[in-house]
């Protein structure tokens, strides 16, 4: 039996079992709903969900057994919910309370799926802490965080340390913010302070489209547009590079992609200063400008460090527009014009392809991974922390 | 004299200060400007290169069969006329193709019969093949067919390829544009809309005039019902607990942070738990809109609880004051009447959050959505658990190719891709816009 013929089935089932369950509660009722405890309805709401809860739960547990397209998977699965639903069949009275029996089992399934939130990052810590455990069994940790050499070769031998990856993460991520956070700060102070209603409503979702489009989009626009254009006006002119894809290419780009949530975060936060703030300013004769300088933005100081950081770990983990953009060669260097890598580059060059799930090669994405998400666990944390800290309560 | 309007002279200090003043403000200007400049740049760079996808040149050829070629025995068995390879439907393609010109009277000066044979595109003979095989009965008499021609030939029509890159070109030759050119003339080569870009599935390295898009759009298709089916119950229930339910606690604590950070999580971290949790762990196939589902349940879900609970508690304490108060219970003052108010922000927020999934390529890449796949997945249930791709990462295997026609089709991909996310934020606007309620 297939899967989606079990779940039709499950469907009609549970369809029949709430007209019979609710029937059935009138039956016995003898047609006057009053001498319930609870709503027919919830009668049949109680089948259902005795249909639903083992039969789903079930085939859930399957998924991860890794048995879930067992033919037999489906016929258990559909035995378990015609038991449960003759169970809540013949659970059917004028005491019972049906009621509260579905209240529970909802508010039940409303505290599991609050759990999934958790078994997410469960999932991931674990996944990539026991795989990291099998790569530093078979090579040296300092080795990975102090070597400076990236060289991964299949037939053994690799070096794979983690600094040339982790210099052109950063060095990327510097140029992006280098360009994201004067552009985004001052569209969002002329957004806040000066624009006017009708430039407002032009400019703020043009800019937030900047943060709808796919990072897919970004690459293939490093690749095809800004890549070749900065080789052939910066670099061959100037004599530092002939390669396309560069860290400048990365970062500019990833600069365009990150202007939005530097944009529109600190737009938020300066909004949020009070005007009498402002009024005050201006009544001893500051103009706008000095008002901004001076006052808001000191005041939306703690806000708009929490959005640069916030900025900064969408830089870090940014995949696709380096993996076209900034090129594969692993380097230390300075010049902007050459291809470098970065960690996410790494992760999914080691991953994709033929993989041996034994080999250091393939477990070092998994310490790559782990890196990663430390890094923006930080910088998350540390953003939440610094707008908690340092915000000013306003009355 | 100019007329005065203030008897103020401002002084060097006043002037400097408004100096400063009109600066920074056009900082400011420059900043939006650069902004959307960097925006339209992108827009018109994928729109300019892309655009052209969307049109492909046919040859309009009549083909005789003929039966000693192609069925030998006279039988008209399929198994024995599946013998005949594409080789032997090219040989007829090119036989079919020199016809024509001789009898239209078209000569070519240079041309030789390999670049007769080139002319069309790799896919031509499949496509005659398949028709062949499906109606065996047609051997032996003559049909026309609309047939693509090479991805040279139909780069020549889109600028592409000019005159003086064929001559640098070893796979395009001048005298197959001539004869190009010829054929247009005699209203045989045409240009039209590119159905087989939406609907075909991706084809190899050497046919880029042949890849589509069939296969990514159904995979995607596939994978969005995956996350709608799980991320919109799962979501909802986590925020009406958060809202509604939960105690405030330490515990409640954990999970609020946990969502927020989630949240901030990059995307390929996603795939590496995937990777370990779903296909080495659980062993679903590689490949498969059900992984990928369900990898972008877990991303979208943190973007989906968030604005779940914000339309939540914009809904007023009175409603459920009120609920309570006429006897209904917790769970149905949540469920009769917050919940439905609370719909249309709950609805917009998924619709949001299955556009960003829509676009997410990091975590499919390494689940395997990279591999190379012309057979569309079945029908659902069953076709979840086929190998597919999905559009961006269609989008990103075309940049990985080295024919330069392929550009185009990325760039053409990314257009499809870009309507489709315009059209859910478009939905979800719409939403706001008509069920928004103050209150």
């Amino acid at each position: 039996m297939t899967l989606g013929m079990v779940f039709l089935i499950l469907a009609a089932l549970a369809l029949a079992g709430f007209f019979l369950g609710r029937g059935r509660a009138l039956a016995v009722a003898g047609g006057d709903a009053r001498r319930l405890h609870s709503l027919p309805s919830y009668f049949g709401w109680q089948a259902v969900l005795f249909l639903a809860l083992p039969a789903l739960g079930l085939t859930a547990l399957a998924a991860f057994g890794g048995v879930l397209r067992h033919p037999a998977t489906g016929w258990v699965a559909l035995g378990l919910g015609v038991i449960g639903m003759g169970a809540a069949l013949w659970n059917t009275g004028t005491e019972v309370r049906a009621r509260n029996i579905v209240e529970t089992c909802v508010k039940g399934l409303l505290i599991l799926s609050s759990f999934i939130a958790i078994a997410t990052t469960l999932g991931i810590v674990l996944s990539m802490l026991f795989e990291t455990g099998q790569f530093f069994r078979q090579y040296q940790w300092t080795d990975f965080f102090f070597g400076t050499v990236w060289q991964p070769n299949f037939r053994g031998g690799s070096d794979l340390g983690i600094l040339p990856l982790l210099w052109g993460t950063l060095y990327i991520s510097v140029i992006a913010l280098l360009v994201a956070v004067p552009i985004g700060l001052f569209a969002a102070i002329y957004m806040s302070e000066y624009a006017g209603p009708k430039f407002r409503s032009f400019a703020k979702p043009a800019i937030e489209m900047l943060a709808g489009i796919p990072t897919i989009v970004y690459g293939l626009f490093a690749l095809i547009t800004v890549g070749p254009m900065l080789r052939d006006y910066f670099a061959q002119p100037l004599g530092l590079g002939t390669s396309a894809s560069s860290v400048m290419t990365a970062g500019l780009v990833m600069g365009v992609m990150i202007i939005p949530f530097v944009s529109s975060l600190s737009d938020d936060i300066i909004n949020a200063v009070p005007q009498s703030l402002r009024d005050g300013s201006l009544g001893l004769g500051a103009t706008q400008s000095e008002t901004i300088r001076l006052v808001v933005l000191p005041a939306a100081l703690p806000g708009i460090v929490g959005a640069v950081l916030l900025a900064a770990s969408r830089a870090v983990g940014e995949t696709m527009i380096v993996v076209l953009g900034a090129g594969a060669a692993a380097k230390l260097s300075l010049n902007p014009f050459e291809a470098m890598t970065t960690m996410t580059v790494k992760i999914v060059s080691q991953l994709t392809g033929d993989t041996d799930f034994a080999a250091p090669e393939t477990l070092v994405a998994f310490a790559l991974g782990l890196t990663l998400f430390v890094f923006t666990l930080g910088l998350n944390v540390l953003a939440l922390y610094i707008v908690r800290k340092y915000r000013e309560q306003y009355e | 004299m100019t007329a005065k309007t203030s008897l103020l002279t401002p002084d060097a200090r006043t002037k400097r200060r408004n100096a400063a003043e009109a600066r920074f403000r056009l900082y400011g200007l420059i900043a939006v400007a650069v902004a959307v400049i960097a925006l339209a740049g992108l827009l018109v760079s994928i729109f300019g290169n892309g655009s052209s996808a969307f049109r492909q040149t046919t040859l309009h050829l009549e083909i005789p069969l003929p039966e000693d070629k192609l069925d030998k025995s006279g039988t008209r068995d399929l198994e024995v006329m599946k013998k005949v390879t594409t080789i032997g439907y090219a040989k007829v393609l090119a036989n079919a193709l020199e016809a024509q010109l001789d009898a239209q009277g078209i000569s070519v000066e240079g041309l030789k019969s390999k670049d007769i044979s080139k002319f069309l595109s790799e896919e031509a003979p499949a496509t005659l093949r398949n028709q062949v095989l499906e109606d065996p009965s047609l051997v032996g008499q003559k049909i026309t067919l609309e047939l693509l021609v090479g991805g040279r030939i139909d780069g020549y029509y889109k600028g592409r390829v000019t005159r003086e890159t064929a001559l640098l070109d070893k796979n395009v030759s001048t005298a197959q544009l001539d004869l190009a050119d010829a054929l247009k003339e005699m209203g045989l080569l045409h240009t039209s809309f590119n159905w087989g870009f939406v609907t075909a599935p991706d084809a190899s390295e050497k046919r880029p005039e042949a890849a589509g898009l069939g296969v990514a759009i159904i995979g995607s298709f596939y994978m969005m019902i995956v996350v709608l089916a799980l991320a919109l119950p799962i979501g909802v229930a986590t925020a009406v607990y958060l809202e509604e339910f939960a105690p405030k606690n330490r515990f409640t604590d954990i999970i609020e942070v946990n969502i927020s950070n989630l949240a901030a999580v990059p995307s390929i971290v996603f795939g590496i738990l995937g990777l370990a949790a779903f296909i080495n762990f659980a062993g679903l196939p590689q490949s498969a809109p059900i992984v990928g589902g369900l990898v972008l349940t877990l991303m979208t879900l943190p973007r989906i609880i968030i604005p779940a609970r914000a339309a939540l508690k914009a809904v007023p304490p009175s409603i459920r004051a009120a609920a309570l108060g006429v006897g209904a219970s917790k769970m149905q003052s949540v469920f009769h009447h917050v919940l439905p108010l609370a719909a249309p922000g709950i609805l917009t927020g998924m619709i949001i959050g299955l556009a960003q999934a829509l676009g997410e390529t990091a975590p499919l890449l390494l689940i395997g959505m990279v591999a190379f796949v012309r057979d569309y997945p079945g029908a659902p249930m069953e076709g979840f658990f086929d190998p597919a791709t999905a559009l961006p990462v269609q989008i990103y295997n075309w940049t990985q190719r080295a024919d330069p026609a392929f550009v185009e089709r990325a760039s053409g991909a990314i257009i499809v891709l870009l309507i489709f996310l315009l059209a859910m934020n478009a939905v979800a606007i719409l939403l706001r816009r008509k069920f928004e309620r103050r209150w």
